[in-house]
């Protein structure tokens, strides 16, 4: 560990460094973020047609999200601990809310208007999930005992099924990691980890019937994206070509074809790193993923030096969330994963996701900020 | 269980959660450096295979432009088709020189600098990747002189498209119309997917009139190529649907005897099918030839149609407005009997001139010395000006106006094609609103003779006609007849039936008088009764012309003809059982008994001659 030991030095005395400190901001975890947030424009400037109005709309939310992030960096993390139940309960009412209301309008329904603004009660839950289980099962011993799981895993899947009926099948992945990440933080045995994944595949007929038309479309266009290559498997096929031709250096910044020609669907939003590793080719596809690699490792040894059970296990889950993600985005733009509607972190064009995610971060410098007590 | 007998043991706590973070670091770096090899399989050992599909993406949606509906004459007689034709057409995106290409192109071909100019231009309006012409109708010995040069030049082509042609160049290019390439103004209101594909819209005329008829629905090709672009598969096909043929009551043959006939003149000649309203001859001298607007009419002789003097893009069918002259006088004599004004053995004097009460004004009769006693009858067969001038008088302009407005006077008549003006029927009302100034006396005096503010075009005055021989039954003109889809065929535009109620006593007797215009000894159109077993009723015309362009040129002889009177003509025959009514209009010449008659008579004696 002796690479933490060294970042835990790497506090310049300078001024900016004071008063991000006085900010509760968190100087790794900041830069890796920024600099990430800057790589986004330079992708979105390209991959939205070279329009600044779409630079400037996503300039707008990352802004909201920063400023977001330093107010939660500010909280200490015992208020979270002290919340969580209820934030959790007003998120569950709010999707119920959601759904009747959706049941109503007859259709797909995510937001909820609240007169001057629209707000997504599933992006919420992203993060009030895991703040629950991790309240919840830091009041008992770890490992979890049986009763423990059962009642977490009764908390993880009502919001999971609530989202994944809205209908969207990305969040609910996202919520159910998040939940499954604290579980695994807890110290759930191996055993039981190696049971849930063999109880899951022998499920797969059942899921799929509950499926919908639609998602089914997608697990199938996923096995074989050649089947149907205008219809379904078009996005599959056309991000692969999109990679695939941006070689080892890439076509360089502003050189990609495939968004340019309009064959690369939804090229500012889900499948916005197709357009990365067209114009950037393998050796930016590897930058990004350290650079994904360091905010991540970054996250976990925060939650390693975390001094609490509530906070470490908050702290594991929100690392791990982000890295699924990170790998389920890339890997369905790959083609090795089924196409669900997760974005790339940080990177995507959209304004809810860099919310929730730059909360989760905020959460993340709360607790590494707030020390009680020096480590001996 | 409850918590007083758990006791967390943070040590052991502590160990298992640094365990965990350790796992799921390790579980985080094998699953990126799947993502990796994913990459490296796609980027690398993938590269060539995707950098091919990439830089022509193997599927491509090709449009199918249908083939624009044929539009023949009431004989079936072709007056515009499509031909097929080599185009020479240029994919900018696949050239990586495009100035430099147009530069070798033009030295090869000798391709105007004003050719370059007109692609760019519509270049530039394109989708990325779309196939635009450069040259259209390229002649054999070009399409040769390309072929060997093609393999220089890539993204250039041949490409075999239909064009619009029209056989009968400027004789029936007002009403037939033409294509022409799409502007900027259309694309924002034309359909885009039934467009895509196609370079060309109906501008005028029939040809824009029932452009969506004509046009058809446009069908598209999902087609698989190499990386040469060259197709190799055709995965799906959706047939275009063919444009509708039009039929149209127009005579191509009529026409031609019409618009010879006006011979060096400017004028319009419009004949109306009477029992149908389907309009037979809709000519305007002097035409242009419509082909060039096709294939992209050159600046120069764009230019040169527009500004010369005798307007040749000017549709004085359907556009032109003159004063009828004396041939109102029919229908204002009709008027007189209607509102028993007058009975038609009522005789007036007429000594060459007539004067309003306390006035002392003389309004003079074209004769001099005047017609002496003169019935209706009478002054219709010798164009009385005094007679009419009382008559108005009599009738008051509210009547006037009203009673004319029922032949459709100062309307449009609904004839299908875009761009007709209404002309002026004059009112005490319009001249309030529009001039604001109280109606004088005077100005009813001279509404009676067709002079004033009056003001119709050469269609109106033929269907007033044709609606005057048709015993008051309203004659609506229409020029397309049938309209043929694959498999179904339609009617064209609606006729409405209304009727003025006339007594059939007095049209007879108007009637009466039109005949003697032409057969009667004294008539002023008598000059056209000659070989022919039926009779023709007509009235002749003169208008005043009193206004010249003002920038025109001063050149005396020219001048002179310029303001030389307008001569009219309306006419039907049969006057027994009408079948054709025809209206002429033969600008500066002269008089109508002299120059526009005979034109008429010409008309009336090849249809009726055809008949038998």
């Amino acid at each position: 560990m002796k690479t933490e030991t060294r970042s835990e030095q790497f506090q310049p005395p300078s001024l900016i460094g004071n008063i991000l400190r006085k900010l509760h901001i968190d100087i790794p975890l900041f830069i890796g973020l920024v600099f990430t947030s800057l790589l986004s424009f330079i992708i979105l400037y390209s991959a939205g047609s070279q329009e600044l109005d779409i630079l400037l709309r996503q300039g707008a939310r990352v802004g909201l999200a920063f400023g977001l992030m330093t107010v939660l960096a500010h909280i200490d993390p015992y208020q979270f601990k002290r919340y969580s139940a209820l934030l959790f309960n007003i998120g569950i009412f709010l999707l119920i809310a959601v759904l009747i209301m959706g049941q109503i309008g007859k259709g797909a329904q995510r937001w909820l208007d609240i007169g001057f603004f629209r707000f997504q009660p599933s992006e919420m839950i992203k993060i009030t999930t895991p703040m629950m289980i991790a309240w919840y099962l830091a009041e008992h011993p770890l490992p979890p005992k049986s009763k423990q799981l059962f009642i977490a895993s009764l908390l993880i899947v009502i919001p999971t099924l609530l989202i994944a009926k809205q209908p969207d099948l990305g969040t609910a992945l996202l919520v159910a990691s998040s939940g499954a990440g604290v579980l695994f933080f807890a110290g759930l045995s191996w055993r039981f980890i190696l049971g849930i994944v063999a109880a899951i595949s022998s499920l797969t007929p059942v899921i799929w019937h509950f499926m919908r038309g639609y998602q089914r479309d997608r697990v199938l266009t996923f096995l074989n994206p050649e089947a149907d290559p205008l219809g379904r498997g078009y996005h599959i096929i056309q991000s692969k070509i999109a990679i695939g031709s941006g070689g080892i250096y890439g076509k360089g910044w502003l050189g990609s074809t495939q968004s340019e020609l309009d064959f690369l669907p939804e090229s500012s939003t889900d499948f916005i790193f197709a357009v990365f590793a067209e114009e950037f080719g393998l050796f930016g596809c590897v930058g990004l993923l350290i650079l994904y690699l360091l905010i991540i490792g970054r996250c976990l040894y925060i939650a390693s030096q975390a001094q609490d059970t509530y906070s470490r296990l908050l702290a594991g889950s929100l690392a791990f969330t982000f890295f699924v993600y990170v790998f389920v985005n890339i890997g369905m733009v790959i083609g090795i994963l089924p196409v669900v509607g997760v974005p790339l972190p940080l990177i995507s064009y959209g304004g809810t996701s860099i919310v929730t995610l730059l909360a989760g971060f905020g959460i993340l410098m709360s607790i590494h900020t707030h020390k009680k007590f020096l480590p001996n | 269980m409850s918590r007083t007998y758990t006791i967390k043991d943070n040590l052991v706590e502590n160990r298992l959660f640094l365990n965990r973070i350790a796992a799921a670091f390790i579980t985080i770096i094998v699953l990126t450096s799947g993502l990796v090899i994913r990459l490296v399989y796609l980027q690398i050992v993938g590269h060539e295979h995707y950098a091919t599909l990439a830089k022509d993406n193997s599927i491509k949606i090709e449009p199918l432009v249908p083939t624009r509906g044929i539009i023949y004459d009431r004989h079936g007689k072709i007056l515009a088709e499509n031909r097929p034709s080599y185009s020479l057409e240029l994919i900018p995106e696949q050239i990586s020189n495009l100035d430099d290409t147009l530069l070798r192109l033009q030295k090869i071909l000798d391709i105007p600098d004003e050719k370059i100019e007109q692609y760019q231009k519509q270049r530039i309006r394109q989708k990325r990747f779309t196939s635009t012409p450069l040259l259209i109708s390229m002649s054999d010995e070009e399409v040769a002189k390309f072929a060997v040069v093609r393999p220089y030049f890539p993204g250039v082509d041949i490409h075999a498209r239909l064009v619009r042609h029209y056989p009968y160049y400027e004789l029936a290019s007002h009403v037939v119309g033409y294509v022409g390439r799409i502007n900027e103004t259309e694309l924002k209101t034309l359909p885009i997917a039934e467009y895509r594909g196609s370079n060309h819209v109906g501008k005028i005329g029939i040809e824009g009139f029932y452009e969506t008829e004509l046009h058809g629905k446009a069908g598209y090709a999902e087609i698989e190529t190499n990386v040469q672009a060259r197709a190799i598969n055709i995965i799906n096909e959706v047939d275009p649907d063919p444009g509708a043929n039009l039929y149209l009551t127009l005579d191509i043959d009529l026409q031609k005897t019409a618009y010879d006939a006006l011979d060096t003149f400017n004028g319009a000649v419009v004949a109306i099918e009477i029992k149908t309203g389907g309009v037979l001859v809709f000519a305007s001298r002097p035409g242009f030839d419509p082909n060039p607007f096709v294939v992209g009419i050159t600046n120069n002789a764009y230019q040169a149609l527009q500004s010369s003097d005798n307007q040749p893009l000017y549709n004085r069918a359907l556009r032109g407005l003159y004063p009828p002259g004396s041939t109102i006088k029919p229908f204002i004599g009709l008027a007189g009997l209607e509102y028993n004004a007058i009975s038609y053995q009522h005789r007036l004097f007429c000594p060459g001139y007539y004067q309003l009460p306390n006035v002392s004004h003389r309004y003079r009769d074209w004769k001099k010395g005047g017609h002496g006693g003169v019935n209706l009858n009478e002054a219709i067969t010798q164009s009385c000006d005094v007679y009419f001038y009382t008559l108005a008088s009599m009738l008051g302009i509210d009547r006037m106006h009203a009673f004319l407005q029922q032949f459709g006077f100062g309307e449009k008549s609904g004839i299908d094609l875009v761009g007709e003006k209404s002309g002026l029927l004059p009112s005490r009302e319009w001249k309030r609103d529009q001039r604001n100034q109280s109606w004088y006396p005077g100005e009813t005096l001279i509404t009676g003779i067709g002079q004033g503010f009056l003001q119709v075009s050469p269609l109106q005055l033929a269907r007033a006609t044709a609606t005057l021989a048709n015993k008051g039954n309203v004659v609506t003109p229409f020029l397309v007849d049938k309209i043929v889809r694959m498999g179904s065929t339609s009617r064209g535009p609606e006729t409405h039936d209304k009727t003025i109620p006339l007594k059939l006593g007095n049209v007879n007797n108007i009637i009466q008088g039109m005949v003697n215009v032409v057969h009667s000894a004294r008539g002023t159109a008598k000059g056209i009764n000659n070989d022919i077993t039926y009779q023709i009723a007509g009235k002749t015309g003169t208008a005043q012309v009193f206004n010249i362009k003002q920038d025109a040129k001063y050149n005396e002889n020219e001048i002179d003809f310029k303001l030389r009177d307008h001569a009219l003509f309306i006419s039907f025959a049969p006057a027994d059982d009408p079948k054709i009514a025809v209206a002429v209009i033969v600008e500066n010449g002269g008089h109508g008994g002299s120059v526009a008659a005979p034109i008429a008579g010409k008309v009336i004696k090849q249809f009726l001659g055809d008949q038998k």
